[in-house]
Formats: C-alpha cells, sequence, structure tokens
C-alpha cells in the first residue's frame, strides 16, 4: 500500500513535468492545429543546449532554461514562417507533406544531436540533484520536487497568459475563429506565427526540466511522441487545465505500471490511453 | 401556385405508397448546443422540397444527419422503408443518397470526368471498367453543359461550373434521392436560373429533391412543399405561399 | 497506348527484368554487386510497399521499421522451430505483416492521418521492446543464424537471395499497379483528396485504407524475411532500426508517390547512392542526407522526381497505366 502511495506521489510530481513539456504542443498542435510530430524533438533539443551551457559553463540548468528560452521563441516564430509558407498556403497534399516535413525535422535533430553529442546518456549537475527529502516513509528525490515546481509555475503561467492578456485571447480566438478575427483587422498568420513562437520558448524551459528529472539521450525524443500527443488529446484540443489534468493521470498510471511491472512497458501506457481517449471520448475529458 | 397544391393533393389522395425519406424525432447536439430539437418529416417519392430557414437554424446539420455524414443523438432515418439510422455515409449513398456540398467539395487531384466516375464505380453499379463508363459520365456532363470541361483539372473552374460538378457527381450516383446544399449561393442572376433549371429537370424525372437554398425566388419557383427550420426546431411546413405567409417564418429572417 | 498494349508492355518489362536478375546470378563472379543489389532490391520492394498506404491513400506510416523487422523476427522464429524454408518464411512474414496492418487500421485509421502516424511510431517501440525480452529469438542480444546449403542453379546464398529480392520486386510492382489501375485506386485518390466527399460518393474509405494497410504492411514484412538469411544475425536495434522508416519515406516522397514507377525510381536513385557512399562516410551521416533530402523535397519538389520529369501527369486512377 505503501509502496502504491508513494507511486502515486511520485507519479503527480512526473505529471506535472509531463504537463510542462505538453503545454507548448496544447497550443501548436490544439490551438494551431499544426501537425507538430517534432515537438518532442525539440524539446530534447532544448535539453542538450542545457546540458552544453552546464557542461561547459557551469550554468545552473534552471538558469540555462531561461536563457535559452528567448532564442527558442525566435526560432519558434522562424520555424511557423516556413511551415506556414510551404504548407498552410498551397495546400495541395499538404496534410501528408507537413507530417513528412515535422519527422524529417525531427529525425534530423535527432541525428545531429548524435553526431555532435554521441549516443550515450548526459545529465546536468546542480546543487538539488542527487539529494533526497525525507518525509516520512518517502524519500523524494529534489530534483523532482524542483521540476515539479517550475512546471506548475510555468503551466499555470502559460494558462494565465492564454486567458488574461490581450494576446493570448487572440491567440484562443484565432484557433476558434480565424475568418472573425480577420474581419475584425487583426493578421491571424501573425498572432498563430507568435502563438508558435511562445509555444516553442516553452519547451526552452521545458528541456531544461527533463534534463535535471533525468538523464537525456539522443533518441528520446521518440518515448515522449506518445507521452505529449497522449496529454494533449486527453486535454481536449488546447485547453491548458485539461493538460494538467490529463499529465497528472498520465503520470500517476505510467509511475504504478513501472512500479508493478517494470520500466519497458512505459512507452504503451501513453500510447494505450491514447487511443482509449480517441476511441471513447475524441473531444478530450474536458473539451467541450 | 395553385395548380401545384391541387397536383399535391392529388397525390397524397392517389399515392398509397410509404414516404421515401421519414426522419423522426431527429435531435443532434455539439456539447451544450443543440443544433436539430427532435424533428419529424416525410419526403415522398418524387417531390421538390425546399428546405429554408435562418443562418444556424440546423439546415445543414439535418442534411448531414440523412446523408450520415453526421451522427444523430436521438431519432431515427428510413429510407425506402428501411432503417438507415445506423449506417455510414457510404452505404447511404449506395441506397441511393447523394447531396452537394455548401462549399463545393472536389477531388483536386482528379479531372471533372474522373471526379464523376467516383460515383459512377461505387455508387451507380457498374463494376466493368472501360467505355461504357465512360460514356455514362459524359453523357451527364453534357446534360450539365460541363462536356467540354471534361478533361480539365479541377482548379481551372469557376464557381457555377464547380457547383454544376458537385450536382452532377451526385447525379453519376443515380441517386434516389438528390439534396442540394445552397448550390446557388453567390452566384450571378442568370447562373443562378442554369442551375435551378438543371434542378427542376432532374426533379421532372422523378428523382426526389431536397432544395436548401436562401435565394427565396428560386426556392418558391422550384418547391412543391417546403419546410422553415429556425434554432433547430421546425417552424412551418407546407405549400410554399403559406410557409412564406407564417408570421413566425417571417420573424425569423427579419428579426422581430 | 490502350490498356491491353500497355499490359503487354508492363509484363515484357518483367520478363527483361527477371532475366536479367537471373542471367547476372549465373554470369557475375563477383560477391559484391549482390550485397549491394539486394539492398537496393529491398529497399524498392519496402518503398513501392510503403507508397500503397502512403502514396495512394494519404496515410503516413512511420513505423515502416515496425513492419520490417516483424518480419525478420517472423523469418528467424520460424527458422528456429523448424527450419522452414526461406520461402515459407517470407510467406508467413508477409501473413503476418498484414495482420499488424489490420490491428493497426483498425485501432487508428478512423481517426486522422497524423494520430495514425503517431501510433505507427508507438508500434515500433513497442513492438521492438517485446522482441526485445523474448528469449527464444535472442532478446537483445541478438541471434546468429546459419544458412541452410544453396539451391541450384545459384552458386551462392547471397545471389539467391539477390534473385528472391527480385522476385519480390516484381510482386510489388504488380500489385500497386494493378490497385493503382483498379476500382480501389480511383477509391483511395478520392478518400486522399476528400475523406468526407469520398464516403458520401458511396466510397467505403474505411474498408480501402485497412485493404491497403494490410497489404502495404504484408509487403513489408515480406521483403523483410529475407534480411536474417543475409546478415546471417539478427537484432532488435537493427531489425527495427528507424533508419528504415526514414529511408523509404525519403525515397518514397523524392520519387514521387503518384504512380508506382515513383518509389522504384526513388529507391534505386537514392539507394544507389546511398551504397556508393557508405565505403565513404559513416552511416550517420548518410541517413542525414536522405533526412534533409527528404525535408528538400517536400518543401520544393511535393510531387517528386516523377512530378518534375511530367509536371502535367496526372495520376489516372482505374486508367491506362
Amino acid at each position: 500500500m505503501d509502496l502504491l502511495l508513494g507511486a502515486v506521489v511520485l507519479g503527480v510530481l512526473l505529471g506535472c513535468f509531463y504537463a510542462a513539456v505538453s503545454v507548448g504542443l496544447s497550443v501548436s498542435f490544439g490551438l494551431l492545429d499544426v501537425p507538430h510530430v517534432a515537438h518532442p524533438a525539440f524539446l530534447v533539443l532544448a535539453s542538450y543546449c542545457v546540458f552544453l551551457l552546464n557542461d561547459r559553463y557551469d550554468i545552473d540548468p534552471l538558469v540555462a532554461g531561461l536563457i535559452i528560452t528567448p532564442l527558442f521563441f525566435v526560432f519558434g516564430l522562424v520555424a511557423y514562417r516556413i511551415y506556414y509558407e510551404i504548407f498552410e498556403k498551397r495546400g495541395t497534399d499538404a496534410a501528408v507533406r507537413g507530417i513528412a516535413f515535422f519527422f524529417g525535422i525531427a529525425f534530423i535533430i535527432e541525428v545531429l544531436i548524435i553526431l555532435q553529442f554521441g549516443v550515450d546518456q548526459q545529465s546536468v549537475s546542480a546543487s538539488y540533484i542527487g539529494k533526497s527529502w525525507r518525509f516520512g516513509e518517502f524519500r523524494i528525490p529534489i530534483r523532482q520536487l524542483v521540476a515539479f515546481a517550475v512546471a506548475l509555475g510555468l503551466t499555470s503561467l502559460l494558462a494565465l497568459y492564454l486567458s488574461k492578456t490581450f494576446m493570448g485571447r487572440a491567440i484562443r480566438a484565432v484557433a476558434q475563429d480565424e475568418e472573425a478575427l480577420r474581419l475584425m483587422g487583426a493578421n491571424p498568420v501573425r498572432i498563430k506565427q507568435f502563438a508558435f513562437g511562445i509555444a516553442t520558448a516553452v519547451l526552452g524551459m521545458a528541456g531544461a526540466l527533463l534534463i535535471i528529472v533525468a538523464p537525456v539521450e539522443p533518441t528520446l525524443d521518440r518515448a515522449y511522441i506518445g507521452r505529449t500527443f497522449c496529454v494533449v488529446v486527453m486535454a481536449g484540443l488546447g485547453s491548458m487545465t485539461g493538460t494538467l489534468v490529463a499529465a497528472i493521470i498520465l503520470g500517476v498510471a505510467e509511475t504504478i505500471v513501472l512500479t508493478l511491472f517494470g520500466a519497458s512497458w512505459a512507452p504503451a501506457i501513453s500510447f494505450g490511453m491514447l487511443l482509449a481517449v480517441l476511441a471513447i471520448r475524441p473531444q478530450g475529458l474536458l473539451g467541450r | 401556385m395553385t395548380q401545384g397544391i391541387v397536383q399535391d393533393i392529388a397525390q397524397d389522395v392517389t399515392s398509397a405508397a410509404a414516404p421515401l425519406l421519414e426522419i423522426g424525432g431527429l435531435t443532434k447536439t455539439f456539447g451544450g448546443f443543440t443544433a436539430l430539437d427532435n424533428i419529424s418529416v416525410d419526403i415522398r417519392k418524387g417531390e421538390r422540397f425546399g428546405l429554408i430557414g435562418p443562418n444556424g437554424s440546423g439546415k445543414t446539420t439535418l442534411i448531414n444527419c440523412i446523408s450520415g455524414a453526421l451522427r444523430q443523438n436521438a431519432g431515427s432515418v428510413m429510407f425506402c422503408g428501411e432503417d438507415i439510422t445506423q449506417l455510414p455515409p457510404h452505404l447511404r449513398a449506395r441506397r441511393g443518397i447523394a447531396r452537394s456540398f455548401q462549399i463545393p467539395r472536389p477531388f483536386k487531384s482528379m479531372t471533372v470526368l474522373e471526379n464523376l466516375m467516383v460515383g459512377l464505380d461505387f455508387t451507380a453499379g457498374h463494376h466493368v471498367s472501360g467505355l461504357p463508363e465512360e460514356e455514362a459520365a459524359m453523357s451527364i456532363l453534357a446534360r450539365m453543359g460541363l462536356a467540354a470541361k471534361a478533361g480539365a483539372p479541377t482548379d481551372t473552374l469557376s464557381q457555377v461550373e464547380l457547383r454544376k460538378m458537385e450536382l452532377a457527381r451526385a447525379m453519376a450516383m443515380r441517386p434516389k434521392l438528390l439534396i442540394s446544399d445552397e448550390a446557388m449561393a453567390g452566384l450571378s442572376h442568370s447562373e443562378v436560373d442554369e442551375v435551378l433549371d438543371l434542378l427542376i429537370s432532374l426533379g421532372d424525372e422523378d428523382i426526389t429533391i431536397i432544395m436548401i437554398e436562401h435565394i427565396m425566388q428560386a426556392v418558391m419557383r422550384f418547391s412543391r412543399r417546403m419546410m422553415c427550420l429556425d434554432a433547430g426546431r421546425i417552424i412551418a411546413l407546407g405549400a410554399p405561399d403559406e410557409v412564406m405567409a407564417n408570421k413566425r417564418v417571417q420573424e425569423a429572417y427579419l428579426g422581430t | 497506348m490502350t490498356k491491353r498494349s500497355n499490359s503487354i508492355a508492363f509484363w515484357a518489362g518483367v520478363a527483361v527484368f527477371l532475366v536479367a536478375v537471373t542471367a547476372m546470378t549465373q554470369i557475375v563472379r563477383n560477391e559484391y554487386p549482390f550485397f549491394a543489389g539486394y539492398v537496393i532490391l529491398q529497399f524498392v520492394v519496402l518503398s513501392v510497399a510503403w507508397s500503397i498506404l502512403g502514396g495512394y491513400a494519404g496515410y503516413v506510416n512511420f513505423g515502416t521499421n515496425a513492419f520490417f523487422g516483424v518480419g525478420v523476427y517472423t523469418a528467424v522464429a520460424l527458422f528456429k522451430v523448424s527450419g522452414a524454408p526461406l520461402v515459407v518464411q517470407i510467406a508467413a512474414a508477409g501473413v503476418v505483416g498484414m495482420l499488424l496492418g489490420l490491428a493497426v487500421g483498425l485501432l487508428t485509421l478512423r481517426m486522422r492521418g497524423i494520430f495514425f502516424s503517431i501510433a505507427t511510431i508507438a508500434l515500433a517501440i513497442i513492438i521492438e521492446t517485446t522482441v526485445m525480452n523474448w528469449r527464444f529469438v535472442g532478446g537483445a542480444a541478438g541471434i546468429q543464424l546459419q544458412r541452410p546449403p544453396v539451391m541450384e542453379p545459384f552458386d551462392s546464398y547471397v545471389k539467391m537471395l539477390f534473385f528472391v529480392q527480385g522476385v519480390l520486386v516484381v510482386i510489388a510492382v504488380a500489385i500497386a499497379r494493378y490497385i493503382q489501375n483498379s476500382r480501389i485506386g480511383r477509391g483511395l485518390q478520392a478518400l486522399r483528396d476528400d475523406e468526407l466527399a469520398a464516403e458520401c460518393t458511396g466510397v467505403p474509405t474505411l474498408k480501402l485504407k485497412l485493404v491497403a494497410c494490410m497489404i502495404s504492411g504484408g509487403l513489408i514484412s515480406a521483403a523483410g524475411a529475407p534480411a536474417a538469411m543475409y546478415l546471417q544475425y539478427a537484432d532488435p536495434s537493427s531489425a527495427f532500426n528507424l533508419s528504415y522508416s526514414v529511408s523509404v519515406l525519403a525515397m518514397s516522397l523524392i520519387g514521387g508517390t503518384a504512380h508506382w514507377i515513383g518509389p522504384v525510381l526513388g529507391a534505386i536513385l537514392l539507394g544507389t547512392t546511398q551504397q556508393l557512399l557508405a565505403v565513404t562516410i559513416s552511416s550517420e551521416v548518410n541517413v542525414l542526407v536522405l533526412g534533409i533530402m527528404l525535408v528538400v523535397f517536400v518543401v520544393a519538389a511535393p510531387k517528386g522526381i516523377i512530378g518534375l520529369l511530367r509536371p502535367r501527369y496526372r495520376l489516372r486512377a482505374g486508367g491506362k497505366t
């Protein structure tokens, strides 16, 4: 029983981390409908950037995450502009080509990382990594708590941004009715581009959390593709609160199965849940 | 119009046949929004049926439920005495229900002729590929005035030509029921007349036609019976004159 | 060209191809061309097979490596259990591949294309994990295989495998060509253009997608079966290597998916280039180049090589090629 309780607690912590990792996809795929299968690859890329800063210049990974966030924002702006010019405008066979495009990009990123860093796992070092916190019967690694706290903050920040600020609401509006927005004089493409930039910027910080939570290796993006899409679909496309709830459910489910059956089946959980949701309630748990 | 009503009554009295399409208690909701609320109506064979209503009243939703593109939440759809409520769209198409889309949906990688061949291949019951099929398709195109464009890719077609191709493709399916969803929207006066004459001539061939339209003169000229929807409910059903004179219909369109 | 004369031309071409392949095995002494040739022919089969679902129907399979690996391991398992001959291994792999295609299809083909694609990635991970834990076929460490004695008229096993893969090329191309020119092809083209309109025009979209997925999967697995004997060794990380997925995707899209000749051209061109470069650059860079070319072509030449060669070319489904 204690084992299970411990698993649940760790699962919640993990889940919040999954939320931070997926929240960008909630925007890019959930709201903007971009078939962004390269999202996890961007995430891993961010982790390696953080690793580089930490390994070479001894910068704390969270600080490194903050440093790369603006870089990733620009990266997102550029990426969306390219995607839009080539795929959204032209429209012939766009769906197939769009997916193939992002798959190609993800693969290129993976190979470039291998060429630069090798296939072995890499991890970062920081004051809070390596220690655990005694909490009654349990020992919770401090790095999980740090990741949890930052993830929660990140997700809440983004949710607040989307609901309270003018730009945030414009982004949600463009997802609902692009035509209406255009008629009101706003430029939907600019808004979508900005949204994609923000989604990618969040990945910068999420990448830092990724490498804090566990060592990374170049093929990690494949495991995360199931997780992130599972969370985003379960959440109901575009719902921020839903993303948090769905991520926590996934985190808890994974940790329980991990505790009971071992680690090899982790990818199967997220994928299985994704399928179940798509079959039973495609609009997501909190979607309309 | 009196003649139409007389014909209608005569048809009622003499025809003991079951209706072609029976919609019973059809309800469709999207989350909290009710698009169709307990719709029941019968369409008779060979009827020219007009469906009107302000934007958002549920006309296209009703069509989607009839053709199977949407699953209803409650209610039933019977076609030729068979319960098709659970059937997927392609099986309903095979049984004789054809529809055109409000915004034309051509198969963009195909020529106009090839677009029609899809209908012929999969619905009209022709399983032999070769000359006879192409001839059938060409004759339909000729009738629609599109024969010259048979080999053209669909992106070279004008709006009215696309609308006609939508109808031609539906015709290639040899339907018993043809549903035209705002085929005349945005067309010029003469273009409207073109399409209207086409539909009337199809109606003369004993094909049952449901026409959704906003252009009132067209609907009035075409329909023998009309139904008006508002906010998912039927607010009027009957002869065109009666429906147009109905206070609630006028309110729905003009606002109170 | 009438349909009849086209058919004659095609089958004449097939005959010439098979004669050439056989002649090569009898005449050429050096083994190297057969090692390289086997790989190229294998990629032709994989690309043509992939294109049946990805090109005609527009559903992008990222899990080619899953089906390929399944083919390899079906052959391995069968061989270990019963010493079954190569033909049986290939047939069995084909059947397993078809069943897998059916399973994946039933689970995901009702949904948007992107979910099918993601499902195929997950499938690859799950199957690879399963095989890694399967002691019988060697688990993560892999398994060595002893080739049975080679049959007449071949004087080396590799030459025979080369010929076998050549036969698979003919089978794959014949099937793809048949689908392309039939009602099925027109239906797939319609559903790729506009699935809802196709469905409302009477096209049984789910059924056609499932058929395409099964045939595609079956052929990919069949092409993987001889690889076990080719290498005389099988291990999960090479049998399920992601480079298969990327290469096949690149070859098909670069060649052009509107016609079966596209993937053939793409596989021959890129496969040959890969073989030539393999000596000079590392395998990672090799696949990196392929990934970059994929992106470049998807962006700049969406219709692939066949689109560049014949810009006015239209897929004449149900037509005469």
